[in-house]
């Protein structure tokens, strides 16, 4: 014969053990269900949104008639126990005695009715059950409809929006000087109490309800302060107290609750008690997480087994649509306790982890709670955060380990890395400003000068604000370098300097590149960036080069090259024009032209010709004019005053020396100059990359010409007395240029972009400033100034040049 | 079953990178991957006829140094949007040693 077991309260903790029960062993018992609503087992945690008018009962029904009758289970709903009687082991109803073998007492909790004159009037609820939304319903249909919600915790707050959003006036009096205080901070509840005041909910807090007036319905609540509110209904919602009664009666021991063991057996053997009735370890619980652990045990119990409930660590979710809150823990501030806390106030968002040992002991989140669930694991496991407390508070997107994320690099920097090399301004710096309200790219500029400069490091700096800030915060779209990687040129160059990545390998990795090896976009713009920025360590890598500057010649369409020996400033002699031609000949070239750079170009010569032409024009002192290069083209001369009635200055010979001191230095795109030597502009400086112009008093430098795609005359940079300083502010500028363009930027694009103030400022204000720039110029160049051709002339590398093998000779055996 | 030959080491192709030979049907490019993977292909770019050969290698694919068109070295198909196909040759590594398929040497009467 099956066991009998009688349940008292049909609610979610008792439903919860039944199915637990009846799904390990559905003929262990014989079950009795008492319930004092006359309905089953709803899921009371959704009344809100049942009031709200997001949900219908219907939708929040867990045990349905049909559920009890399969189960056979006995639903005698609406009837109401009186007493138990232990010493006979029956429960006492209207209708007589029910024996039991084992009784499961799930009365749940009664609402704290304050005990002030006028609570008993008709129009005042409690926030409990099916009823209580019923008859708020019920209110809410007369337009203009006034509602009072006493209590601003969870519950009180869920029925103050659910009233709100059937259309009544309300008002939410609560006594203490923030909302939900047991569950949120007092910066989170000013953030609530905001949130509700924005959809029309008056709140005050502080106010301690006097009385409720009215004759023999609700009129109004007056508060100490004799401030009266109309109201047609008042919500008491200021707590839950377990409702022990039946117990009590029993002779069970009680507390607060019900007193049971981690078994969930009471002082009886035989009587076991769940939900929100019972006290355990000293603790009383409201939610439904602890609810249905202590459902789990008492489950395992009632079969015989052993199971141990060992308390619950609760975390709080407002469920109000539109405002998302999330609390755990205990964030009390205490000695030992550390914070780490992250504000939006924009957004209105605020996530606060309390840290102890370096643990997470208390969590509250206002605004965006997608995290919460992830937090309130690390806090239940007790997981030591030390690791990643850096980015903790950006949740499981960033705490190491995760998948690539566009913006994981940034992430990843640590807190000294310079994120603005311009104004030395690092990443710590640019994020405590973003936290304190710096929510945009111009507040970020104004509050920490960060980007403010050149704007290179823009891009770095719009993804601390997304980083910090979270999906909301929209950032311009950038274009990123290629299909390979989601940054940008300025980005990447930033991180190349700021991580000191110094192979392609490193670069690839730690910025997160999709592909393994690259592509024909990104590889040669990052063997630029690292030979520019690592000169001396860095090494060349040729197979990420384009062709022309893999094999020091110009691709012509059919495949053949071009040769360019190099002219200082366009001069020659016999002697060089003689091997020109000389060679022209012996390798059959078959265009000789003179180009606009003031030299002489070989057209259609062989691939595997190149080393031998090469050596030729070398042996006669020839080298190669990098015509091919993102490097310095030419500097174009006119005679000055070696020859030149109009002449101020020797605009040769300082051509002269500018090409001798910039050659073979590698730059994000080609570089053309040009001397002229007076205001007549024969040289035609005026619309180069860096133009100089001689006057009787000095030399005028222009900078950020164009005479390709787009047609510009130069800036004045600025004006130098002698030839000595014009080499120092020329060497600056292209070291300035070096450092921070993007690839394949000609200057003019780059000037463009950061400003040419900004350009002067580093180049000739500054004078330790210009001097560094020529320092690292003149480092780089001991590196990078020889001659290509020389050499790839050599017997080794030339045979690259030639195919591998012939197979249209081999011989037959 | 295909006949090999050898025409020279691995290491003469630079890794990420190709070197040419030339075959009884013209110029072929040999081609090293950056996973050390060979492959061989008509160095003949079916948009206008650029030297493969001189291509940036990346993956499995080689960027036309004359106008971008990427070509893959395992079908010889064009990527993306550009259409085009150029002719794939058999190609293996053995002992460090490059070999191709025999029919792509022209027999010359010894003397």
């Amino acid at each position: 014969m099956r066991r009998k077991l009688v349940v008292i309260g049909a609610g979610m903790a008792s439903g919860r053990v039944l199915e637990d029960l009846i799904g390990a062993d559905r003929d262990a018992y014989e079950i009795t269900l008492f319930g004092a609503e006359p309905r089953g087992n709803y899921n009371r945690i959704m009344l809100s949104p049942v009031l709200s008018g997001e949900k219908t009962y219907e939708e929040i029904v867990t045990h349905d008639g049909d559920w009890y009758a399969n189960n056979r289970v006995v639903c005698r709903f609406g009837e109401k126990v009186e007493t138990i009687d232990r010493s006979r082991k029956v429960v006492v109803t209207d209708n007589g005695e029910t024996p039991y073998d084992k009784l499961l007492i799930a009365t749940g909790s009664q609402p704290f009715i304050i005990p002030i004159p006028g609570k008993d009037l008709d129009g005042v609820l409690s926030y409990r059950d099916l009823d209580d939304v019923n008859a708020m319903l019920m209110a809410a249909e007369r337009p203009g409809a006034k509602a009072v919600v006493i209590g601003g915790g969870l519950l009180g707050l869920e029925a103050a929006a659910g009233l709100k959003a059937r259309g009544m006036e309300v008002t939410v009096l609560h006594l203490m000087p923030t909302l939900m205080e047991r569950q949120l901070d007092p910066a989170a509840g000013y953030l609530l109490q905001k949130a509700l005041e924005g959809r029309d909910i008056a709140v005050h807090c502080k106010a301690n309800t006097h009385e409720i007036v009215g004759t023999d319905r609700v009129e109004a609540v007056r508060l100490d302060d004799g401030t009266e509110i109309p109201a047609d209904i008042v919500v008491m919602a200021v707590g839950i107290r377990p409702d022990k009664t039946l117990a009590e009666a029993a002779g069970l021991a009680v507390g607060r609750g019900v007193h049971v063991d981690d078994a969930m057996v009471t002082s009886d053997a035989d009587i076991l008690a769940v939900g929100e009735c019972v006290e355990h370890r000293d603790m009383c619980y409201g939610l439904v997480a602890p609810l249905y652990d202590m459902a789990k045990v008492a489950a395992r119990t009632l079969l015989g087994e052993a199971a141990a409930y060992e308390g619950s660590v609760t975390s709080t979710k407002l469920k109000v649509t539109g405002i998302d809150l999330f609390s755990a823990g205990d964030f009390a501030d205490r000695d030992g306790r550390e914070e780490i806390v992250f504000r939006d106030a924009t957004r209105g968002v605020y996530k606060r982890l309390v840290l102890e040992d370096n643990r997470i002991v208390g969590i509250v989140m206002y605004g965006d709670t997608a995290d919460g669930t992830w937090f309130f694991g690390q806090l239940k496991d007790g997981s030591d955060i030390s690791e990643m407390r850096d980015t903790l508070i950006f949740g499981p997107a960033y705490a190491g380990g995760s998948p690539l994320d566009p913006m994981a690099a940034v992430a990843a920097l640590p807190d000294e890395a310079e994120i603005c090399g311009c104004n030395g301004i690092c990443k710590s710096r640019i994020v405590t400003a973003i936290s304190g309200g710096a929510t945009s790219l111009d507040a970020v500029r104004a509050e920490t000068k960060a980007s403010s400069s050149c704007g290179t490091c823009t891009g770095l700096v719009e993804q601390l604000l997304a980083v910090t800030l979270g999906d909301s915060y929209e950032q311009q779209a950038a274009r990123p370098v290629c299909g390979c990687t989601d940054l940008t040129h300025e980005d990447v160059r930033r991180l190349i300097k700021a991580r000191a990545l110094k192979s392609m390998p490193a670069v690839m990795q730690e910025c997160g590149w999709k592909t393994s090896c690259g592509c024909h976009v990104c590889r040669p713009a990052l063997n630029y960036y690292l030979l520019s920025d690592w000169p001396g360590e860095y090494v060349d890598d040729p197979q990420s080069r384009f062709v022309n500057e893999r094999n020091h010649a110009n691709i012509q369409k059919d495949g053949t090259f071009s040769v360019v020996p190099r002219m200082w400033g366009g001069i020659t002699n016999p002697r060089e024009l003689r091997a020109i031609a000389d060679a022209a000949e012996r390798y059959g070239v078959p265009t000789v032209k003179v180009t606009g750079g003031q030299r002489i170009d070989l057209l259609g010569v062989r691939k595997e010709d190149l080393p031998a032409i090469w050596a030729d024009l070398n042996d006669a002192g020839l080298v190669s004019g990098h015509a091919y290069a993102k490097g310095l083209r030419t500097v174009k001369t006119c005679v000055g005053t070696d020859h030149c009635r109009f002449g101020t200055q020797d605009s040769t010979g300082l051509g002269i020396a500018i090409e001798k001191r910039m050659w073979g230095a590698w730059t994000p795109h080609k570089v053309k100059m040009a001397v002229s030597g007076c205001p007549r502009n024969c040289a035609e400086s005026t619309c180069k990359d860096v133009g100089v112009i001689c006057v009787d008093s000095g030399f005028e430098i222009g900078v950020a010409g164009a005479a390709g795609m787009d047609l510009k005359e130069t800036e004045p940079l600025t004006k130098a007395a002698t030839e000595a300083e014009t080499l120092e502010i020329i060497c600056a500028f292209v070291q300035l240029y070096r450092e921070n363009a993007k690839y394949l930027d000609r200057p003019y694009k780059w000037v463009a972009k950061v400003g040419l103030d900004w350009v002067r400022e580093r180049v000739v204000e500054d004078l330790e400033s210009r001097a560094a720039l020529v320092a690292r110029f003149d480092f780089s160049q001991q590196v990078f100034q020889h001659d290509p051709w020389a050499e790839r002339a050599r017997a080794e590398p030339a045979r690259q040049f030639r195919p591998l093998a012939d197979l249209t000779m081999e011989a037959a055996e | 079953m295909t006949e090999w030959i050898d025409i020279g080491s691995l290491d003469d192709v630079p890794v990420r990178g190709s070197r040419v030979i030339r075959s009884a049907i013209g110029c072929v490019a040999v081609f090293r991957t950056a996973a050390d993977e060979v492959f061989a292909l008509e160095d003949r770019c079916p948009h206008k006829g650029g030297p493969l050969s001189d291509g940036i290698v990346h993956g499995r694919s080689v960027t036309c140094p004359l106008h971008n068109m990427v070509i893959s070295l395992e079908t010889g198909l064009a990527q993306g949007a550009d259409e085009g196909e150029v002719k794939t040759f058999k190609v293996r590594v053995e002992g460090g040693r490059l070999l191709v398929d025999r029919s792509l040497a022209r027999r010359v009467e010894a003397a």
